[in-house]
């Protein structure tokens, strides 16, 4: 009987049959692709994309040349240096990421005591040359004041869990 | 007028391609000009109207034969200019064994009588090829008055074919080879076993 | 075709001589097949592209006019605008020919394909046969290709299609031939006529103990059109493209024109051998109100996807196994099927005189 079996299964190829079943139950599902450039998918408020430097609400940016991310920064894309303003507080003079060197490990941010150098919700900053991707103080705080409400956002959804 | 034309057209492309297989320098181009005269002697075909014999052409002499040669030939990669060095050494008995094969076709083409009404017989086809098609009347003759050689071929082909794999096929041991039927015959059951195993204590 | 010769009249005023009219008559003709074939390429090159992303639960090209209709003559642009690159070493010659010919061979079969009752460029007497050797010519694009690349992976996808092609062959071969038993003739206006209501009712061969013949016609279709799972000749994770490997731009097009050419043949190929061409699937007078052309392709957008379906399915064959089940399965089925198809014929006295 066993034997019969078995050559029936082969003769009326069950096995591929089933596969062609299964394959086209799924041509008949829902389909899950998001149409990129006009819908996006969520993201998480720790999502870590592109830096920003943030700034005060009156104005004045965070950063206080601490130098804690650019010591902390493992593929040392971070550079800065640092010099007493006239008003005598402490403020970066030169601040840049190397975006090219950057792997995204959130450890800046982590290391930030005010908030100041994050990772934004933005990964839509492709460049064309290479230079582009040489981010200094300007193109970061610049970023800063572009995301500045999503970014305080995400800080504020992720408070509860640090 | 225009069955002349096409006929001198395939004729020049025939004898062109085949006189190239025998000069070109490199043997896959003398294959792909023996494809070319394969394909013209089938355009020949088709103007005498022996549409059949022409598809037959094609398909086993274009579409396998000359596909193993090509293959073949490929593969080799044998240098052939290394092998043509001596044409001039062996030029004189070439030409006299042409020259031999030569006089022979002329003996025969010269010695040829044909028996009366062969003529007429040879011009109509038997049957007539108005009332049946040429595959039918290939098929006709073949498979009652021929049957017998017919069969004979396809024997000879038989054993030349058996007895080349008998030639090159070699057992070797210790080689692993792949049981599609078992394979396809394997069921979950037969694989897999799932065993209850109570805390504390083995299989 | 008379008809478009009185247009033609029509147009000029006066008649041309009989031999200027038929030439006209039969350009004219190829274009009126081969145009409507080369769009249905394009086209089914996206139906392909959609069937597979909608198995894969994705969307498919869906961007470039309505639903991605216009994806395919997107890309023809974008291929026609790139580089052509030759290779150093390729025999230029050849290398050029290569791909021509594979489209070449995919459009010749056309000829003898008969769209309705007469419908037909040209109603050869050996239609099937023609058909048998077009489609068998098919490789020489690619072993050609292959050769003329000077490299390697290209040197194995035409080595490894040359082979594939010639043994599945064989058992299209033997599938053919009990077909024409059944039928009595090699026109295939003829064999479709003749599935005429094969039983029950239902037009067509598929419906009677040609049915495995059918499967083995479809697997060996897809071999013969290098499709997966016999997609061996352009294996991309084994031997990067194959015989394509070497080959750019428009170049390129016209390989995948012929070999979608060549898959819409087949499809054509087993609507009418198997599935009564143009008549419509039961022999229902209702039935015969829309137009055979409608039937003809509606089968042959279903062969195309299962095509498509088969694809996205089953995983490629080694090559070990796929000479195997060519030369050790199919072969040995079919050559027991004609046996079988000629004994039945005999002793039923079907046989067609």
């Amino acid at each position: 009987m066993a034997v019969l079996d078995h050559a029936a299964r082969t003769i009326f190829l069950t096995e591929f049959v089933k596969g062609m079943a299964l394959t086209l139950k799924y041509f008949f599902k829902k389909k899950v692709t998001i149409n990129y450039p006009h819908e996006k998918g969520p993201l998480s408020p720790r999502f870590r994309g592109e830096h920003a430097l943030r700034r005060y609400e009156n104005g004045e940016e965070r950063c206080i040349a601490c130098k804690l991310c650019e010591a902390i920064c493992p593929a040392q894309a971070i550079t800065i240096e640092a010099d007493i303003k006239e008003d005598g507080s402490r403020r970066t003079t030169r601040y840049d990421i190397d975006m090219t060197k950057c792997i995204y490990c959130g450890f800046c941010q982590e290391a930030c005591p005010v908030e100041a150098i994050v990772e934004g919700p933005n990964f839509e900053y492709s460049t064309e040359t290479r230079e582009e991707l040489l981010y200094d103080k300007e193109k970061l705080l610049d970023n800063g004041d572009r995301w500045e409400s999503q970014l305080a956002l995400n800080i504020e959804l992720d408070a509860p869990y640090r | 007028m225009v069955t002349a034309i096409t006929f001198y057209i395939f004729a020049t492309i025939l004898v062109g391609s085949a006189i190239m297989v025998v000069f070109s320098k490199n043997p896959v181009h003398s294959v792909l000009f023996l494809i070319l005269a394969f394909f013209n002697a089938a355009g020949l075909f088709v103007l005498l109207g022996a549409e059949f014999v022409a598809m037959i052409l094609v398909i086993v002499y274009v579409g396998a034969v000359a596909v193993m040669f090509l293959f073949v030939v490929m593969m080799l990669d044998i240098n052939f200019t290394e092998l043509r060095k001596g044409v001039q050494d062996y030029l004189p008995i070439g030409l006299l064994i042409g020259f031999i094969l030569l006089a022979e076709m002329v003996i025969i083409a010269g010695g040829w009588t044909m028996t009366d009404g062969i003529a007429t017989a040879m011009t109509t086809a038997t049957p007539p090829a108005s009332e049946v098609t040429n595959t039918d009347a290939i098929g006709r003759v073949l498979y009652t008055d021929y049957i017998f050689l017919f069969q004979l071929a396809g024997l000879i082909l038989l054993v030349a074919m058996i007895g080349a794999i008998v030639l090159t096929h070699r057992k070797r041991d210790g080689v692993k080879k792949q049981n599609i039927g078992d394979q396809v015959r394997r069921r979950r059951s037969d694989a897999y076993e799932a065993v209850d195993v109570k805390p504390g204590s083995g299989i | 075709m008379g008809k478009y010769l009185d247009i033609f009249v029509g147009w000029f005023g006066y008649r041309l001589d009989d031999w200027a009219l038929l030439t006209f008559g039969t350009i004219l003709n190829i274009l009126v097949v081969v145009l409507p074939v080369l769009l249905a390429v394009a086209m089914i090159v996206w139906v392909d592209r959609k069937v597979w992303a909608a198995i894969h639960l994705r969307k498919g090209p869906n961007i470039v006019g309505p639903f991605g209709l216009l994806q395919s003559f997107a890309d023809g642009l974008k291929v026609f605008l790139k580089e052509t690159i030759i290779p150093a070493g390729a025999n230029k010659f050849l290398f050029l020919l290569a791909p021509a010919l594979s489209l070449i061979f995919g459009l010749v079969g056309w000829a003898v394909i008969p769209f309705g009752e007469g419908v037909v460029i040209s109603d050869l007497n050996v239609g099937i046969l023609y058909l048998f050797a077009v489609s068998s010519l098919a490789v020489y694009g690619i072993i050609i290709a292959g050769w003329a690349s000077n490299s390697r992976y290209a040197f194995l996808g035409a080595m490894r299609s040359a082979a594939q092609m010639v043994s599945y062959e064989v058992s299209i071969g033997f599938v053919l031939v009990c077909v024409l038993m059944c039928v009595g003739s090699l026109n295939l206006t003829d064999v479709v006529l003749a599935q005429k209501n094969v039983l029950f009712g239902v037009n067509g061969y598929f419906f009677s103990g040609l049915f495995p013949m059918f499967i083995i016609f479809f697997i060996s279709a897809l071999a013969e059109t290098n499709r997966t799972p016999f997609d061996l000749p352009e294996a991309e994770e084994e031997i990067v493209a194959g015989f394509q490997i070497e080959y750019s731009s428009m170049s390129m097009a016209l390989f995948y024109l012929g070999e979608y050419a060549n898959i819409i043949l087949m499809c054509g190929m087993m609507s009418i051998l198997f599935f009564g061409g143009w008549l419509p699937p039961f022999d229902w007078e209702p039935l015969y109100a829309v137009p055979g052309v409608i039937w003809l392709f509606t089968k042959m957008f279903f062969f195309f996807f299962c095509f498509a379906w088969v694809k996205m399915t089953v995983p490629r064959y080694r090559y070990d196994q796929l000479m195997r089940l060519g030369w050790k399965v199919f072969l040995p089925i079919s050559l027991v099927w004609v046996v079988l198809t000629s004994g039945y014929l005999v002793f039923f006295g079907r046989l067609a005189s």
